[in-house]
């Protein structure tokens, strides 16, 4: 089959630059350790209090050691739950100072949902079955608003909530 | 091939009635897509609630089905049906089973389209399990693709008539091309096929208990790249032989263009775990996988470009125009025929880039379900696509109804095209930068927890309101414009622009034709990417899940 010169060279530049690109994103995944979220630990979606962590006690905000924070969380619709603060009223907002690594572990108690930290690299499918987590360094001061962006029901729209770095 | 000739002959009326209903139900589906997309985006400026209390997620499921599904899959069928019947033929036969395929379609659309009007199915058009809609949702789907497929087997049937008939030729390039589509469109819907007739019908009716939710996702992925390769190769299909056709020149490359074709068979379906990128339970190799297998969709797509423009430039010289970009000033701009899928194909630059950076395996989680995702694909099969489709349904329809594409009309096609693109860079480019900033996509009108970040979101789901309101204005004049087509336009023969090939064009290789080695290569491909992934998913499932009818109201 015939290839005019200026097309293998079109060709020729296309692919090599294919190649390159690959090569950066396949870099960034398995040596430098970018890979999204692909959490392969299960669940039984109708017992979440069995683990550990998502007992009742256990949800919310954690400092585990100095700069370092888990936040535990257990998605249905059309809520996250953060927990409660001292006077037992459900957390809405999640505070860390900046700079802090704080690794969020969420998992759902009936259908598919989203967990978005709108703003940062934090953006992870929330599945009945399977446990999601992530690790992010809160680099940047701010309000981040955290949606839901996985379609969940007609309330969809309502379930939010907020991470404040300061 | 006597090509003009052929070109000019029109289809007898038996066989043009078949082709014109499948375009009646591309129009319509228009109109009530089009519609519910302007209230979507009214809704979401915050200045508008829907009225007698229909929910935003409604109209949403409506939009994304009608448009996504049901548009494409008809105007698809329909066009592919009147390329075969100019190239190869159709027989009384073939032509009853058309219509067979038809009403089954009609039918199941019909039935999904009532389930979710009346509340029962607001699933949107993934239907994500355990989301439980109505059976006759699932029912409605189920017919709409068994009757895609008969339309595939009756081509491929049409096509090994005319090849008994020709011993020794090579099939016409338009009917190859219609032949790989469907091909992609049967292999690839055999997993949703499978996942609604096993997973989802059973157990919306109550006969089985749960269903693995994340096996339901990968079976639905696997036909959902595919899907949007499906819509695109019509569009392909146009770019390729019928432009050069329209702007008086000859196609640049029959074996080039046969090439572009089996390489975005073999690399549109083992791919669709770029779409699940964020989700738990696949391991990140394989996802890795998957994502090198998109990428190489970048090799078809710079040959069709390079032929695209190459037919350009080589018709303007054969005119005569000399200077470096002289041809490019002189090309049939007033043409609508040829202007509408230009400016399509002008979209598909951004449009290719941003499926890029969508597939692009971390760089996915910046973009994930926002609102950068609707503005790309409105960008792909809402621009390059559909502008094509309108490009193609300008000569089609009246070729079908015996009419003339007129002086008037056709400068309506060009303000439709202009309005189309001045709403769609507006709506597509709020959307990208909203998304980049975080909104989400598929979300009703809502202030979230207050501040800052959200109040910048508002601002461009007002500019997107704008667009769409421009968008639609450009729909109600595509709708006229079919209506005078149909029904008013002179009478007269509109061409059917088929390119012929040089006359002293390379003899396109034998190897190009063998279906058994590309369709073994897909299947290898396919097995490769899926079966370990597959075994890994479904042995460590969780329990499976009920149905949930709650959350998307039904009682």
């Amino acid at each position: 089959m015939h290839l005019h010169k200026y097309e293998k060279v079109w060709l020729t530049f296309g692919m090599a630059s294919l190649v390159i690109f690959l090569l950066v994103i396949g870099f960034a995944a398995f040596w430098k350790g970018t890979h999204p979220q692909s959490h392969l630990e299960t669940i039984d979606q109708n017992n979440v209090e069995a683990h550990d962590s998502f007992k009742p006690e256990n949800l919310g905000l954690t400092e585990v050691a100095d700069g370092k924070y888990k936040v535990n969380m257990v998605a249905s619709a059309f809520n996250y739950d953060f927990g409660v603060d001292k006077d037992e009223k459900p957390v809405k907002t999640i505070r860390v100072p900046q700079g802090s690594t704080v690794l969020f572990t969420i998992t759902s108690k009936d259908v598919v949902h989203g967990f978005q930290v709108a703003g940062t690299n934090v953006n992870m499918m929330v599945e009945p079955g399977h446990i999601s987590r992530y690790e992010a360094v809160m680099k940047n001061k701010g309000e981040f608003t955290i949606v839901c962006n996985e379609y969940c029901g007609i309330g969809h729209h309502q379930m939010f909530g907020k991470v404040e770095v300061y | 091939m006597d090509g003009t000739e052929n070109n000019l002959r029109l289809f007898p009326k038996k066989d043009a009635r078949l082709y014109m209903s499948f375009m009646y139900v591309t129009f319509v589906s228009l109109l009530v897509g089009g519609l519910m997309g302007l209230l979507q985006t009214f809704v979401r400026s915050g200045k508008f609630t829907l009225p007698f209390n229909i929910n935003y997620y409604t109209i949403l499921t409506v939009h994304g089905v009608i448009l996504g599904l049901v548009l494409t899959t008809f105007f698809i069928i329909g066009f592919q049906f009147a390329l075969m019947g100019k190239t190869v033929g159709i027989s009384d036969k073939q032509r009853n089973v058309g219509w067979i395929s038809f009403w089954m379609m009609l039918v199941g659309t019909v039935m999904a389209a009532v389930t979710i009007l009346v509340g029962q199915a607001n699933v949107l058009y993934t239907f994500y399990a355990p989301l439980a809609a109505h059976p006759a949702f699932y029912i409605g789907l189920a017919l709409v693709i068994v009757g895609s497929w008969i339309s595939a087997f009756t081509n491929f049937r049409q096509l090994y008539v005319w090849k008994k008939a020709h011993k020794g030729e090579k099939s016409p390039l338009l009917a190859f091309m219609v032949i790989i589509n469907m091909l992609m469109w049967v292999i690839a819907s055999l997993g949703v096929a499978v996942s609604v007739v096993i997973q989802f019908i059973p157990w919306s009716l109550g006969y089985t208990e749960t269903i693995n939710v994340l096996v339901s996702r990968t079976l639905f992925w696997y036909f959902g790249h595919p899907l949007v390769y499906f819509w695109l190769l019509p569009a392909y299909m146009a770019w390729y032989a019928i432009i050069p056709k329209i702007i008086g020149g000859k196609l640049f490359s029959d074996s080039l263009a046969r090439l572009a074709f089996i390489l975005l068979l073999l690399f549109s379906i083992p791919v669709g775990f770029h779409h699940q990128l964020t989700e738990p339970g696949i391991d990140p190799t394989w996802k890795f996988i998957q994502v090198v297998l998109t990428m190489m969709v970048v090799v078809p797509s710079l040959m069709t470009a390079f032929s695209i423009f190459a037919t350009f430039e080589i018709t303007g010289r054969k005119k005569g125009f000399s200077s470096l970009f002289g041809w490019f000033k002189k090309l049939p701009w007033g043409d609508v025929r040829f202007f509408a899928p230009f400016v399509g194909m002008v979209a598909f630059i951004p449009g290719g880039i941003g499926g890029i950076i969508n597939a692009s395996h971390q760089m996915n989680a910046l973009v994930h379900n926002t609102i950068w995702v609707t503005g790309h694909f409105h960008l792909t099969v809402a621009t390059a696509v559909l502008l094509t489709y309108f490009g193609i349904a300008y000569w089609l329809v009246p070729h079908l109804t015996g009419r003339r594409l007129t002086k008037q009309i056709n400068k309506l096609g060009i303000i439709q095209t202009i309005i189309w693109a001045v709403g769609m860079t507006i709506m597509s480019t709020a959307m990208h930068i909203q998304g980049l900033l975080g909104g989400p996509r598929r979300s009703a009108y809502s202030e979230y927890a207050g501040g800052a970040q959200v109040d910048t979101w508002v601002g461009y789901q007002l500019a997107q309101a704008v667009g769409g309101t421009i968008l639609f204005i450009g729909i109600l004049l595509m709708i006229y414009i079919f209506i005078k087509l149909t029904f008013f336009a002179p009478r007269g023969v509109e061409e059917f622009p088929i390119a012929a090939e040089d006359e002293n064009a390379q003899v396109t290789p034998k190897i190009l034709e063998n279906w058994y080695l590309w369709v073994g290569i897909t299947i290898a491909l396919i097995a490769f990417a899926y079966t370990i992934p597959m075994i890994d998913i479904i042995k460590h499932s969780p329990p499976g899940s009920v149905p949930f009818k709650w959350p998307i109201g039904r009682m």
